[in-house]
This record gives structure tokens, C-alpha cells and sequence, in this order.
């Protein structure tokens, strides 16, 4: 065999059946990732046939998506803090998962979250696995290396009953992203930077390995968000290489590899990084030090532009819709547009390191009047370990609320949403049309510019609050 | 599932570029536990006059006339992108599209589409405006007819254009297979892999 990428190793190594001109290939699955949403109709097409799951060692279920970010201390309380619907997806999981042997981090785990915040936390996610959860944005945990991608839930149903997918091989695309980062330029506007330049179909079908010297000096939390929003590019999945920074990240991990399993893991991850001479079906060139901090403008994550600059002009009916669905103009720049919600959260920027950084803009600052400021850790342990580094006081010393973990405002699931026509800039992924709410006008930025549009009370360019 | 022959039925043109699943269904609308009863959450934003409301805006192409008997759906660029949420699929089948017809889709919504006995035809954009054009001109009449066992698409001025779908998709769509039902049979091959691997990565295997 030639040289090989990444993603054509990962690929090969999980062939149970080769894909023929008439076929799909047969993938096997090291790891499945299921929420209260999208597995329901999933466990009811297995007890409809009779079916049990294959690997319930291998399926790993959490809360996120519905679930109340105030905390649930009794489950006879979720009625109260949820609509009655949401509160029989939790229960429905709750007995699935106790009925078919599938281990569930609930309300009584201290390791619950975000799905896709969860598995990394925890080493399950690892490089050189074959990674499914029926949610788009699985692509996060390629930042390991590991081939993941979101499906559907009758594929959710097949995965529970075999342990494998139905796939066709995708085609590859590799980023090659060069240079370094300016202060105040995250990896979020890095990931922003990339969908504006290859647009929302721009990835569609392919595999992205995301490379260069300013994909390696990302830390493992950042790596993360870029993989994570390759969904919003169209594309299957997203991956980056393993190196010390990702082995580093998992030794230790309660769920990695131990002892001497740990070194023979290490010894396979090493080997998995893109052979010199790989081809790619296609590449695409980004200079990371020219990059600004990036805002969206309209309802996709495509339509995205460096803060200071204007919005621009589209030809289409679709694009002047999208304009007028956000209150947008061509020619003016979002800078200092008003704001009336702030979301920092999602399986995008919600982990310690996210939080960090909003901290270090509203410490010893106050949200701007009349904002509506949210702070949603991506899961129960970040959010301990931001309380014992005090963050939570610096939130709420700001005015912000600090609240359980879970998707939020996200997605707007679980009662927590923005007010029709209002301005909310948001570190989640997806600034669609009523995605955080009916109405709702969604702006994508980083930590650091949501923190600092909080304070300002409008979309502010975070440059201007940096310290030292 | 039901299977999928040929359809000679109304369309409605819906062409905007990159309507993503949270547009199909909204996720306040999915707050079920199964796959039904979501019908009536389709494009719930752009349907009905107020949110979470029922009363429908008159404007929107499914509130039309002949629209709503509509099977085939003519649409934009990368339809059915974003969220994974198969609901989409399931709320446009409830409702009665059986074929989609757009230059392009979303990879999830797509494989989604064809485990539930919807064609997604992939044609290109000028050729959906075409046929759009002529539908509007009279959508009671002027029918599209999608024949999957010729993978032909027939305009109603009777122009035809042929579209290509993966073997398998067009197999599992003809005889409406069930993928589920067919990986059971390669028990042994999955065994053997399972056992192979554990030697290779018992790490895997907790
Ligand atoms: S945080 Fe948002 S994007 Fe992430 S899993 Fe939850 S709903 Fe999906």
C-alpha cells in the first residue's frame, strides 16, 4: 500500500467488509456516543425486532441536550424545570439505557455534559478510533485523530444492533493552515475563517484533516473546536494528527488506555499521523497570522466576516433574506451593532479553556445594562474545576449567570432561548434561522468576543479588552 | 419500508440555497419520542403565522393550493444540511414527499432520505429552476414524474434527465430493504473482525 493519510488509516483499519461498485463498505465502530434526542425511535426499532444491543460496552449515553441547566436533584422535579416532552426524553433514556445495560453518566454522575465534551474529558475518545453519536457535530472528537462523524438515528439503531455502519469511502480535503495567531484571534476564528473561505457545501462528502504549523501549537481544547464545527463546512468529519499534545491530554484520563495497554496504544497512535507523500483529494491554503477575530452576519456559518470589516454584498434571494432575517445591511460592519443576549457554552466553546478566556475579559468588569449574559459549562467537571479556579465568582461578580452544564442555548431545547428579533452573539456553532430560539438573530464569534460584547453591549472587538 | 418505483406527482419548488434540518423541523418541534407525529412541525418557522402556532402563512409554499398534495420537493443547493436530526426526514415523510429533487444535499440528511423512502435526485440547479418554471405555470397539471428504475427525472414538457444513486441506495429504495436486517446476515464476518481486532487493540475492548 502507498502512502497513506490519516483518515485512509483509520478507514482501513476498521474494514470489516471491503465497499464494492455495488456496496458500502462494512465499518466497524470503537465507540458510540447517544443522547436523550436522537436514540429514542433508535431503541424502539430494537424492541420492535426483538434486537439487543451488541457492544453495550462500547455505547456511552449522557444528558445534554434537553436537559435543564439549573440543577435536577430529584427527577420528580424535571416536569418543573422542563417542558413535559423534554422531561420524557430524559426518563425514556434513563430506563433504555438501564434496560439494555448501557452505561449513562445522568443527573446522578458527576461526569455528565455535552456529549462531545464528555468523551475527550473522560480518554474514551482516542486516537485511531472509529467515533458515531447521532449529532452533527461528533466531527469534535477528530481533534484525536479518531475518525468521528455524526449519523442519523436509523444508523443509530444499526450501530446499537451491530457494532458497524453501511459507509461509502468519503473523499479527503486537507486545510493547511500556516503562521501564527494574532492576541485577541482564537481557534474559533480560525474554524469561522475556514467556512467563509470554502463556504457551508464546501466540504460536503469529504474528510478535512486539518494541518500546519498553527493546527499543531493549538492545545488539545482548541484543536476541538475547530474539528467540531466541520459539519458547519459541509464535511463528513475533520481530523488532526496525534502528537505529544493529544497523548499528553489523554495519559491519565480514567477511561484511556492503562499500563501496558497504554503503551501499546501509544506505539499505534504514533504511526497513524499522514505518510510524507499522501495524496488529498483536494487543498486548501489559510495563513493563520492574518487572521482577525471573526463574526457571522447571516444564518449559515458561512456568512462570516472579520469584525471590523463590512458586511458584503450577495446577489442571491437567499442571501438578502438572510439579511433581513438578521437586521443586517451590507456595507456596515457588526462592530457595534447592540446586543441583547450573550451565550458562552456549547460542545464549540464550553471547556475550561473557553472559559478562561471569557473570564479574563469580565474580570472586574460588568455586563453592559440590559444584556443577558450566560455562561454554560461543558460539563459537570468543568464546571467544578472552573469553580475552584474562581471563575464562576468572576461571572457572576460580573452579572453573568453561571449555571449546570448541558447544550442550552445552543439549541434552545431545553427552555433556555433568545427572545424573538434579539441580538445574540454566541460562541455555540450555528447561527441558523430560529436555531437559538423563534426569531432569534444568531452572531458566531469566540469566547472572547462574546465576553467582551457582553460588556460593551455590543458586538465589541475583543482586541480592545486584552490585558498584558 | 415502503418501496419506490415511479412517482408522477405535484412538486413544489422551494429553491433557496442551504436550508438546513433546523429549518425542516425546528427543534422545539421534536420533542417526541418517536418517529411520528412530527408532520405537523415541517418547516414550522416558515409555515405557520406565529411560533409554536398553528395558523398557517399563506405565503408559504406548502399553504398553496395544489402545493399541498405536493410529493416531490424542487430544491436549493446543499438542502438538508446542518443537524443530524432525522426527524427531518421523518416530519417531510409524514407529510408526503417521496422525492427531492436539488442540485445538491447535506451528507447526513441524504443518507437519512434513503432509509426512509425518500429519492434524494441529485440534478443540477439550472435544470430544477427549469422544471420550477414549469410547474408554476400550472402545478395541478404540470407533474414531474420521478422513475427510479430508469434514474430518470421527466419535466412536465416531457424532457428528461437522468440522474446517478449508489447502487446500494437505489437497491435499498426499489425493494425497500432494510439495512438493519441486511447487516444482521454478516454476523460472522463482524465475529471475525471483532476477534482479529482484540489482538491488534485490546485497548478497544473494555
Ligand atoms: S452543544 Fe449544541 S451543537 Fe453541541 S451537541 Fe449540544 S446541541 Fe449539538
Amino acid at each position: 500500500m502507498g502512502a497513506q493519510s490519516l483518515f485512509e488509516k483509520v478507514w482501513n483499519d476498521h474494514i470489516v467488509a471491503a465497499e464494492t461498485s455495488e456496496t458500502p463498505a462494512v465499518l466497524y465502530i470503537d465507540l458510540h456516543l447517544t443522547h436523550e434526542v436522537t436514540s429514542p425511535e433508535a431503541f424502539n426499532v430494537l424492541a420492535a425486532r426483538g434486537l439487543a444491543v451488541r457492544r453495550p460496552d462500547l455505547t456511552l449515553a449522557t444528558l445534554d441536550h434537553s436537559t435543564p441547566t439549573v440543577p435536577v436533584k430529584t427527577l420528580k422535579e424535571l416536569d418543573l424545570l422542563v417542558e413535559s416532552s423534554a422531561a420524557t426524553q430524559i426518563r425514556v433514556m434513563i430506563e433504555n439505557c438501564a434496560k439494555l445495560g448501557i452505561r449513562l453518566l445522568g443527573f446522578d454522575s458527576d461526569q455528565r455534559g455535552i456529549v462531545h465534551v464528555i468523551g475527550p474529558e473522560l480518554g474514551i475518545t482516542q486516537p485511531g478510533k472509529t467515533i458515531v453519536c447521532g449529532d452533527s457535530h461528533t466531527s469534535t472528537h477528530g481533534a484525536f485523530g479518531a475518525l468521528a462523524f455524526g449519523i442519523g438515528t436509523t444508523e443509530v439503531a444499526h450501530v446499537l444492533a451491530s457494532q458497524c455502519l453501511l459507509q461509502r469511502k468519503p473523499k479527503t480535503l486537507a486545510v493547511n493552515v500556516q503562521g501564527r495567531l494574532q492576541p485577541g484571534v482564537t481557534a474559533k476564528d480560525v474554524i469561522l475563517a475556514i467556512i467563509g473561505r470554502i463556504g457551508v457545501g464546501g466540504g460536503t462528502g469529504h474528510v478535512i484533516e486539518y494541518r500546519g504549523s498553527a493546527i499543531s501549537a493549538l492545545s488539545m481544547d482548541e484543536r476541538m473546536t475547530v474539528c467540531n464545527m466541520s459539519i458547519e463546512a459541509g464535511a463528513r468529519a475533520g481530523m488532526i494528527a496525534p502528537d505529544d499534545t493529544t497523548i499528553q491530554y489523554l495519559s491519565g484520563r480514567p477511561l484511556a488506555p492503562q499500563g501496558r495497554d497504554w503503551e501499546s496504544a501509544v506505539r499505534r497512535w504514533r504511526a497513524l499521523p499522514c505518510d510524507a507523500g499522501a495524496r488529498f483529494d483536494r487543498e486548501v491554503d489559510v495563513d493563520a497570522s492574518v487572521l482577525a477575530p471573526m463574526v457571522t452576519f447571516g444564518t449559515n456559518p458561512g456568512m462570516v466576516v472579520p469584525i471590523d470589516q463590512p458586511v458584503p454584498a450577495g446577489e442571491t434571494a437567499s442571501f438578502a433574506k438572510s439579511l433581513a432575517y438578521m437586521g443586517v445591511e451590507a456595507g456596515k460592519p457588526m462592530l457595534g451593532r447592540p446586543v441583547d443576549v450573550v451565550f458562552i457554552g456549547s460542545c464549540t466553546n464550553s471547556r475550561l479553556s473557553d472559559l478562561r478566556d471569557a473570564a479574563q475579559v469580565f474580570r472586574g468588569r460588568k455586563v453592559s445594562a440590559g444584556v443577558r449574559a450566560l455562561v454554560v459549562p461543558g460539563s459537570q467537571a468543568i464546571k467544578k474545576q472552573a469553580e475552584a479556579e474562581g471563575l464562576d465568582q468572576v461571572f457572576m461578580a460580573a452579572g453573568a449567570e453561571w449555571r449546570e452544564s448541558g447544550c442550552s442555548m445552543c439549541l434552545g431545547m431545553n427552555g433556555d432561548t433568545v427572545g424573538r428579533g434579539q441580538l445574540c452573539v454566541s460562541t455555540s456553532n450555528r447561527n441558523f434561522e430560529g436555531r437559538q430560539g423563534v426569531g432569534a438573530r444568531t452572531v458566531l464569534a469566540s469566547p472572547l468576543t462574546a465576553a467582551a460584547s457582553a460588556v460593551a453591549g455590543r458586538v465589541a472587538d475583543p482586541r480592545q479588552y486584552l490585558r498584558g | 419500508m415502503e418501496k419506490f418505483t415511479t412517482l408522477t406527482a405535484i412538486a413544489a419548488p422551494l429553491l433557496m440555497i442551504n436550508v438546513d434540518t433546523d429549518a425542516i423541523i425546528p427543534s422545539r418541534e421534536m420533542k417526541k419520542v418517536s418517529k411520528t407525529g412530527l408532520a405537523d412541525g415541517l418547516f414550522a418557522a416558515w409555515r405557520y403565522t406565529t411560533p409554536g402556532g398553528r395558523e398557517e402563512n399563506p405565503d408559504f409554499v406548502l399553504n398553496r393550493g395544489p402545493y399541498r398534495q405536493a410529493k416531490i420537493l424542487l430544491a436549493g443547493l446543499n438542502f438538508g444540511c446542518g443537524s443530524s436530526r432525522e426527524h427531518a426526514a421523518w416530519a417531510l415523510h409524514e407529510w408526503g414527499v417521496r422525492a427531492i429533487l436539488a442540485p445538491g444535499f447535506g451528507n447526513i440528511f441524504y443518507g437519512n432520505c434513503v432509509r426512509n423512502g425518500i429519492v434524494p435526485v441529485v440534478i443540477d440547479n439550472a435544470r430544477v429552476e427549469a422544471i420550477a418554471a414549469q410547474v408554476e405555470r400550472d402545478p395541478e397539471r404540470n407533474r414531474v414524474t420521478v422513475d427510479l428504475r430508469q434514474n430518470l427525472v421527466t419535466a412536465p414538457d416531457g424532457s428528461t434527465t437522468t440522474f446517478a444513486l449508489a447502487p446500494a441506495d437505489r437497491e435499498m429504495l426499489l425493494e425497500g430493504l432494510d439495512a438493519i436486517a441486511m447487516t444482521q446476515k454478516r454476523d460472522a464476518e463482524i465475529l471475525a473482525f471483532q476477534a482479529r481486532d482484540r489482538e491488534r487493540r485490546p485497548w478497544i475492548y473494555p
